[in-house]
């Protein structure tokens, strides 16, 4: 499945975190999960929220810079060797997974990963 | 559409005879009325009889802030009080403010001035004009606001601040011209874009001014809002904005030479420089009554060109401004403007032309730091695609400066926007 995520720029700074879950609350959205890259000076926090659209409005009301990037979601065998299998299968069909991270759901976990050609990635991991 | 043709296009042999006579009359008008002025030209062994003509300015001793600073608030006033029917003052960064005065008749002239260039920005009778400059102590609302109206144009004042506001009138009053500072323009344009309400405006010019620009930021400014983008140059000590505009032909800046005799200078030897050289702008105040100034060094570096303007006027032109004299930083002994930082983001059209340069010195060596906002519109969730632009940003400055900063990304509209003046450079260093 092809997810909607929030990508926002945040500075290192004290309480930047804090200013983007407020947005988040006051605009009742939900997040799913979240990841965090970071560099010395600065963040990339990734989110999966229940609604992308308004999230990205009101984030951008707020003064963040903010993108929606399209992901792909796939859902986790929890059984040892399920990624390493799923990786074999991906080998020589996509150029580089950019990150990936977890999501966590009723049906058990869900991997999301950043690929350049996601329904193309998605295609692959069903006819295998 | 040229307002005043008599002075603006006069022949250099009339504006030569205009500009000796009027000297000679203020040369004698301060003799008499500011002893400030009456001391130094007695120290320089100079009475009012020696100046006979613009040929004889370089005989007159310069004015530098130092001697406004020295005769705080009101000391080289050159009438009582009850003919001062305005004050302003400008905020130094360093020390006291800076006080001047007009007299009614120094209003009136300020307002043609003003006019003039909105005259070239095409502005006229039939235009509505928002004056977002700040409205007080500094000059440029009240100044901008005086020229409207001179014009007959409908006056919007909304001085600065309150975004929302500002994007409201413009809207609902079909606002069709509008007077700020550069930055302040730019930083309106892009809540203009992300509220995608352009379609909705009528704006055609912005007649901007009070600090440095570049044609790349008039570029910016004329495509992204597609409208014209004129400059109008001021400083408080001379009169405020509007001793020169420039015209539809943008090859420098006419001044209003009637009133305002320039020289460039070299900044080292305070000799006079020819035509087509940079140096720094001094003003010689042919007409002020409150507060008449000789040989004002302004520290603005420019050149001037003598020549006839395409549009018919002769006034003389100043160039692009490159700096000021006192905003030149020596970085590891190079000399930097603000400006080239500028020019260089606007150039590579990735980012946004807001930055902020830090300079230090750690263990003895001199360090530049460039905040630069990310935009919105180049982002990318990538670590490695923003540390590539990092890169690319860094390698371009450098380019530009010949001495390598440290480039740190930051989020946009954090940088501190300008509604009076950008703040472009913090040096930490202590000499
Ligand atoms: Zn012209």
């Amino acid at each position: 499945m092809i997810l909607k995520q929030l990508s926002v720029f945040v500075e290192n700074k004290e309480g930047r975190m804090k200013d983007i879950t407020q947005v988040l609350k006051d605009s009742g959205i939900n997040i799913k999960t979240l990841s965090l890259a970071d560099t010395t000076e600065y963040g990339m926090l990734r989110l999966i929220v229940s609604d992308p659209d308004l999230a990205k409005a009101k984030l951008r009301e707020a003064g963040f810079p903010v993108s929606i990037t399209d992901v792909l979601a796939v859902k986790a065998d929890d059984r040892i060797g399920f990624l390493h299998d799923m990786l074999c299968k991906l080998e020589g069909n996509i150029s580089s997974i950019e990150y990936m991270y977890t999501l966590p759901t009723e049906e058990g976990p869900v991997v999301i990963l950043k690929v350049a050609n996601p329904s193309e990635v998605e295609q692959v991991l069903e006819n295998i | 559409m040229i307002w005043n043709e008599t002075k603006e296009c006069m022949s250099r042999d009339e504006m030569n005879h205009l500009q000796s006579t009027r000297l000679v009359k203020q040369v004698n008008y301060v003799y008499h009325n500011v002893e400030y002025y009456r001391k130094k030209m007695q120290a320089a062994g100079l009475e009012p009889g020696d100046i006979t003509g613009i040929e004889d300015i370089t005989k007159l001793p310069f004015t530098t802030k130092d001697d406004l600073r020295n005769t705080y608030p009101c000391g080289l006033f050159a009438v009582p009080r009850s003919e001062v029917v305005r004050i302003h003052a400008s905020s130094g960064t360093t020390g006291k403010a800076t006080v001047v005065g007009y007299t009614r008749r120094d209003i009136e002239v300020w307002s043609e001035c003003v006019s003039r260039v909105l005259a070239m920005a095409g502005v006229g009778k039939n235009d509505t004009v928002q004056v977002s400059y700040g409205y007080g102590l500094f000059t440029g609302g009240l100044g901008a606001h005086y020229g409207v109206e001179n014009v007959g144009a409908t006056v919007v004042p909304l001085s600065t601040g309150n975004t929302k506001k500002q994007l409201t009138m413009m809207k609902d009053l079909g606002v069709t011209s509008i007077m700020c500072t550069p930055s302040y323009l730019m930083y309106l344009t892009e809540s203009i874009e992300e509220q995608g309400i352009l379609d909705e405006l009528q704006l055609k010019s912005a007649v901007c001014g009070a600090e440095p620009w570049t044609e790349e930021m008039r570029n910016q400014i004329e495509s992204r809002l597609h409208i014209k983008a004129h400059d109008i140059y001021g400083l408080s000590e001379i009169m405020g904005p509007g001793v020169a505009g420039d015209c539809v032909y943008h090859k420098g800046l006419h001044i209003n030479e009637d009133h305002f005799l320039p020289e460039i200078i070299s900044a080292e030897t305070l000799t006079p420089i020819g035509d087509g050289e940079i140096g720094e702008l001094v003003f010689t105040t042919l007409t002020k009554e409150a507060l008449p100034l000789i040989r004002y060094r302004t520290k603005d570096l420019t050149s001037i060109n003598h020549g006839k303007c395409e549009c018919g006027r002769t006034t003389a032109r100043l160039s692009r401004f490159v700096g000021r004299s006192d905003d030149m930083l020596i970085i590891r002994g190079v000399n930097v403007f603000p400006s080239q930082v500028e020019a260089a983001l606007l150039e590579m059209g990735e980012v946004s032309p807001n930055y902020l340069m830090i300079v230090d010195r750690v263990n003895n060596l001199d360090t530049l730091e460039v905040l630069v906002e990310v935009d919105e519109k180049f982002f990318s969730d990538e670590i490695k695609e923003l540390e590539n632009l990092t890169k690319k940003i860094t390698h371009v400055l450098q380019q530009a400066l010949l001495i390598q900063p440290k480039v740190k990304l930051v989020e946009p509209k954090t940088l501190e926007r300008s509604e009076g003046k950008a703040k472009r450079v913090i040096d930490k260093r202590k000499l």
